[in-house]
């Protein structure tokens, strides 16, 4: 089980004012289960997301795994517990070819060249829908493009195979196509998985579906959370969040375009 | 040949060599000849009355190398040497050559050494020369190439300068000409960290129509090093000719990078990118959260950038 405690993230807003970018923010993920993260943008998902990654440090509050409290271990010591996090917008390395980050992620050396590394490797990369022979040699560097790079992303997080799985808007940038593979091979991943928790931060219907429970963030905090098929109307139709994403209720200038 | 465990460690960092080569080969160790072999189409012989080799290439010999290390493992020496190579038209070579420094004494240990390249019409050469120091003792290790290429027309030459490490105070220098139609290539690739000092000074004449030349360097500077980077391109005719210095700075390290391009031509197009920045800070956080500390995030990323 992972649990959030009471947990505040402090910024400053780039002109030297402070901000709550996690405000109070309290959730338990249970494990077995898949979870999805939703709301508008500027919620505060990533950042939670970042908290759990040990990314983002808390001013206050607490982190717990299996109630062993981890607020104060860093990114590496969280990733050799069992967390991985899938970015939102993938980071991009000159110098590392993809095999090389995909062995990283699995735990091997770079340029590890033993058979079993490398047939796990291009495993992974089949199961995004990248054909190792065309990605495997290729830098990860400015040329991949943006799909492409989403889906070494989340190929390293299956080399990694961590416990808690946090993957940041898998759907975003992938071809329809891709999506259908990714949705499926994340939802039956954590069926898979008996301790495993799995948490995807997403703005897309079948992924939230897919899930066991929806936590709907705005505003730094958690503002609901409950079973997926009782939450998803509720959400759907959540009228502080419309308001918030048509930029307090004026949709005058979005019907010029009409 | 007798090689003992410190020779064949420098022989392997610097020349990739397990051992005694394939091919011809001029090892040279602490100013005097280990071991040499020339082949049907390679011929090694000393230069008179100075030290140094002339390295004749028969035109039209392919897909042969040439391997020329030097090893240096002894304190308070400068060994200095002259080499010319002539590589035969229409041929096609691998040229390896490198310094590798064990300095186990207070004394400096110092190699300067000359390499002149003549590659005739149509040939083709890929150089590569590697330095390397070591040693436990407290005496500096010191490195000062110079390279001078000629490329005839047609000609193609890649140059490949690596210094990774362990040299205390290096200055190379590197002059080309290249002919009509000709080609060169120049990747550097340099990291210094300590005191240590480096300064590479290119300089590419690009003299007859059609000349080409690119220049590409990477480097990083750790703790309190210096490095300085100087490429300059002159085009004085239709030619084509482009410089990229990318460097990572980390600590309290210093770099210059200098790129300069001279015109004499309306019809010659040069450019240059420089670009010096910090490590990526998103770069070392992805690898932290694959599991790798900190340490071995920002060696892998330097590996990557320097490969
Ligand atoms: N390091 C930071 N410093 C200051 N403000 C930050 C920082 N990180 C995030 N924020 C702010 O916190 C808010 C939440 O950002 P976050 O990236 O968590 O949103 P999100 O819910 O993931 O949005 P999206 O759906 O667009 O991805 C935003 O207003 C953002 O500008
Ligand atoms: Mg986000």
């Amino acid at each position: 089980m992972l649990r959030i405690d009471k947990v505040t993230v402090s910024g400053d807003n780039g002109s030297g004012e402070k901000v709550e970018i996690l405000d109070n923010v309290s959730a338990s993920f249970d494990s077995g289960k898949m979870y999805a993260i939703t709301g508008p943008n500027g919620g505060g998902k990533t950042s939670l997301a970042k908290l759990i990654m040990g990314i983002y440090r808390p001013s206050s509050g607490r982190i717990l795994m299996d109630d062993r409290d981890i607020t104060d271990s860093n990114i590496t010591d969280r990733a050799m517990m069992g967390i991985g996090y899938a970015f939102q917008n993938p980071v991009r390395f000159r110098g590392l070819r993809v095999r090389d980050l995909l062995n990283i992620a699995a735990g091997q050396e770079m340029g590890g060249t033993r058979t079993s590394h490398r047939e796990n490797m291009e495993r992974f990369l089949r199961v995004v829908g990248l054909c190792p022979r065309d990605y495997a040699e290729r830098e990860a560097d400015g040329r991949l493009s943006g799909g492409e790079l989403k889906r070494l992303e989340i190929a390293m997080m299956l080399a990694r195979d961590p416990r808690i799985a946090i993957y940041d808007e898998p759907e975003a940038g992938v071809d329809l196509w891709t999506f259908e593979r990714l949705l499926e091979v994340i939802t039956n991943r954590q069926k898979n998985k008996k301790d495993g928790i799995t948490i995807v931060i997403t703005h897309n219907e079948r992924f939230l579906k897919a899930s066991d429970e929806i936590l709907l963030m705005s505003d730094g905090r958690i503002q609901q959370q409950g079973d997926a098929d009782e939450i998803w109307p509720m959400i759907r139709d959540d009228v502080a969040c419309r308001w918030r994403a048509s930029c307090g209720g004026e949709l005058d200038e979005a019907e010029c375009y009409r | 040949m007798k090689l003992n465990a410190i020779d064949e460690r420098l022989l392997e960092t610097i020349a990739d060599l397990h051992g005694v080569p394939q091919g011809a080969y001029n090892i040279r160790k602490n100013g005097d000849l280990l071991s040499r072999l020339s082949t049907q189409n390679i011929e090694i012989v000393s230069k008179d009355g100075k030290p140094g080799i002339d390295v004749l290439v028969r035109p039209g010999t392919k897909n042969e190398s040439v391997h020329i290390p030097v090893l240096l493992t002894a304190s308070g020496m400068t060994d200095l040497v002259y080499n010319t190579f002539d590589v035969g038209e229409g041929s096609d070579v691998l040229i390896v050559a490198g310094c590798g420094i064990h300095n186990p004494g207070s004394g400096a240990a110092e190699h300067d050494g000359i390499h002149e390249f003549i590659i005739r019409r149509g040939a083709r050469v890929r150089y590569v020369e590697k330095h390397y120091g070591e040693g436990e003792g407290t005496g500096e290790r010191i490195l000062n190439p110079k390279t001078i290429v000629t490329l005839e027309d047609g000609a193609y030459a890649e140059l490949e300068l690596v210094q990774i490490r362990g040299v205390d105070s290096s200055r190379r220098i590197t002059e080309a000409r290249v002919g009509r139609g000709a080609k060169l290539v120049i990747s550097e690739r340099l990291l210094t960290h300590g005191r240590q000092v480096a300064d590479s000074i290119i300089s590419v004449a690009l003299e007859a129509p059609e000349a080409s030349a690119e220049v590409l360097a990477r480097s990083v500077a750790q703790d309190s090093s210096r490095q300085v980077f100087r490429a300059s391109l002159t085009g004085a005719t239709k030619c084509r000719g482009h410089v990229a210095c990318d460097s990572i700075i980390m600590d309290s390290a210093e770099i210059r990078s200098l790129p300069e391009l001279i015109a004499t031509s309306p019809e010659a197009e040069l450019t240059h990118e420089a670009a010096i920045g910090k490590i990526s800070g998103e770069q070392v956080i992805k690898l932290m959260s694959l599991g790798l500390t900190e340490k071995q995030a920002i060696d892998t990323i330097i590996t990557g950038f320097l490969r």
